[in-house]
């Protein structure tokens, strides 16, 4: 934090695959005066593919809404190639696609219109594309609220195959999925991060490929 | 996430929520046709308490709408989404502001001259009430939406919010409902809409800051 930004920036020069994306440093969060990780260290790149593991209520979506600059309740430092987040905030979130327990689907839109607004980079063609991909298609024209639980949010998994953001960080993407889209998913995941692009997840669900994980729920989580 | 997309989309979603964007419109009518009953069909005593009656309606049928502001936002996630985009907070708070008045504050200005009509309102008073509506309901919305903003988490703040913004719509109260009782005495009501104008200027840049503040500390669990 005492350092000038620029120096940050010097360091860690935008492009370079093998420079640090996503850094903790340092993290302590509490709630409620319960303490859910301290000294919590991370670096993460483009080409990861990180789980957040922990059993229930240790911290997991805490972290992520940290990482994702929503949370200001913690101490220690979370850095954007190598900037602090709230300075950083603009370039990270050009970058950033997060999905968080509601994943922002409009009820009264059709899947369409939601990633119509979602994603307005893309072509109707695009959004036909990846709503087929999601298993949606014969879908497009109907009301989401419509829609059952697990559909609703393929509506926004649909997002992964059509928005350019090279950082995902998505909370419990598997929730309400049936086997097949769970297996599709992780395909998807994994090509994302062969890809260069960084991947962060909660699941409670084994992931079968290699990965790196975060652990919570004992103190001095590490990678 | 444009803004422009955001603008279409809230306007999409309010057309075909329009049953209930109809409340507060109902009851700023419920509010009109129900004095002359209460109170008495006398043209001339309506006439006196018009002005007021019609600001005081207009008033609490905007406190009525400002829950849908963000509600529908914050419990489905996209205000989450909104604050994750890289555009700033408060330029999509305007939009957002700009869609509730255009769905709440303006038809409760164009429906107000039958209000009027209803409550016998002497013919001075119309050109002041549609003016102060039109400076004035701007006003609420943009007042509205700070409250709104902070309330949005608390599963019952129902009370909490007209308690946090009433203090600052009272200004508005005085100085619209007199520009109309001005209008009647057949007096310049000039003077009154300066001060809605400059209130409004003040609000339009100072309300979607403190929105988007608001906003933040209402998600930051």
């Amino acid at each position: 934090m005492s350092q000038d930004p620029q120096t940050y920036r010097d360091a860690a020069p935008e492009g370079d695959r093998s420079a640090t994306w996503l850094a903790g440093r340092d993290l302590y969060c509490e709630r409620d005066d319960r303490v859910l990780f301290s000294q919590l260290e991370f670096e993460l790149s483009g080409g990861d593919l990180v789980r957040i593991m922990g059993p229930n209520g240790a911290g997991k979506s805490t972290l992520m809404r940290i990482l994702v600059g929503m949370s200001a309740g913690y101490e220690g430092d979370v850095l954007w190639k190598g900037v602090p987040l709230h300075k950083a905030r603009y370039d990270f979130h050009s970058e950033l696609l997060y999905l968080g327990h509601q994943v922002g689907v409009k009820g009264n839109l059709t899947p369409e219109e939601n990633l119509r607004w979602l994603v307005p980079t893309a072509s109707t063609d695009d959004i036909y594309d990846a709503l087929a991909k999601v298993r949606l298609n014969g879908f497009e024209d109907m009301m989401t609220h419509g829609l059952s639980a697990g559909q609703q949010r393929r509506v926004a998994l649909a997002r992964l195959f059509i928005e350019p953001k090279s950082v995902w960080i998505l909370d419990e993407p598997f929730t309400a999925i049936d086997k097949d889209g769970v297996a599709e998913l992780e395909q998807l995941l994994v090509a994302k991060a062969q890809a260069g692009g960084l991947v962060i997840v909660t699941t409670h669900h084994d992931l079968a490929v290699e990965h790196k994980t975060i652990v919570l729920g004992k103190t001095g989580g590490a990678l | 996430m444009t803004l422009s997309g955001l603008l279409k989309r809230d306007l999409l979603i309010a057309f075909r929520n329009r049953g209930e964007l109809m409340n507060p419109l109902m009851f700023f009518l419920m509010v009109a046709s129900l004095f002359p009953l209460a109170v008495s069909p006398d043209p001339k005593l309506l006439g006196v308490i018009a002005a007021g009656v019609i600001w005081v309606g207009a008033l609490l049928a905007t406190l009525l709408s400002l829950d849908l502001l963000f509600k529908g936002d914050y419990e489905d996630g996209s205000l989450e989404q909104l604050l994750l985009s890289p555009q700033p907070t408060m330029l999509w708070v305007i939009v957002k502001v700009l869609v509730h008045w255009l769905v709440a504050g303006l038809p409760l200005t164009l429906i107000a001259p039958l209000l009027g009509l209803m409550l016998s309102l002497p013919n001075g008073g119309f050109a002041p009430l549609m003016l102060t509506l039109l400076l004035g309901t701007p006003i609420l919305s943009l007042l509205g939406a700070i409250g709104a903003g902070l309330t949005v988490g608390l599963k019952k703040g129902g009370m909490l919010m007209p308690l946090l913004i009433l203090p600052l719509y009272i200004p508005v109260l005085i100085f619209a409902a007199s520009a109309v009782q001005t209008g009647v005495d057949g007096n310049s009501y000039v003077g009154h809409l300066a001060f809605l104008g400059a209130y409004l200027a003040l609000t339009v840049v100072i309300a979607p800051v403190a929105t988007s503040a608001a906003l933040r500390i209402s998600t930051a669990r």
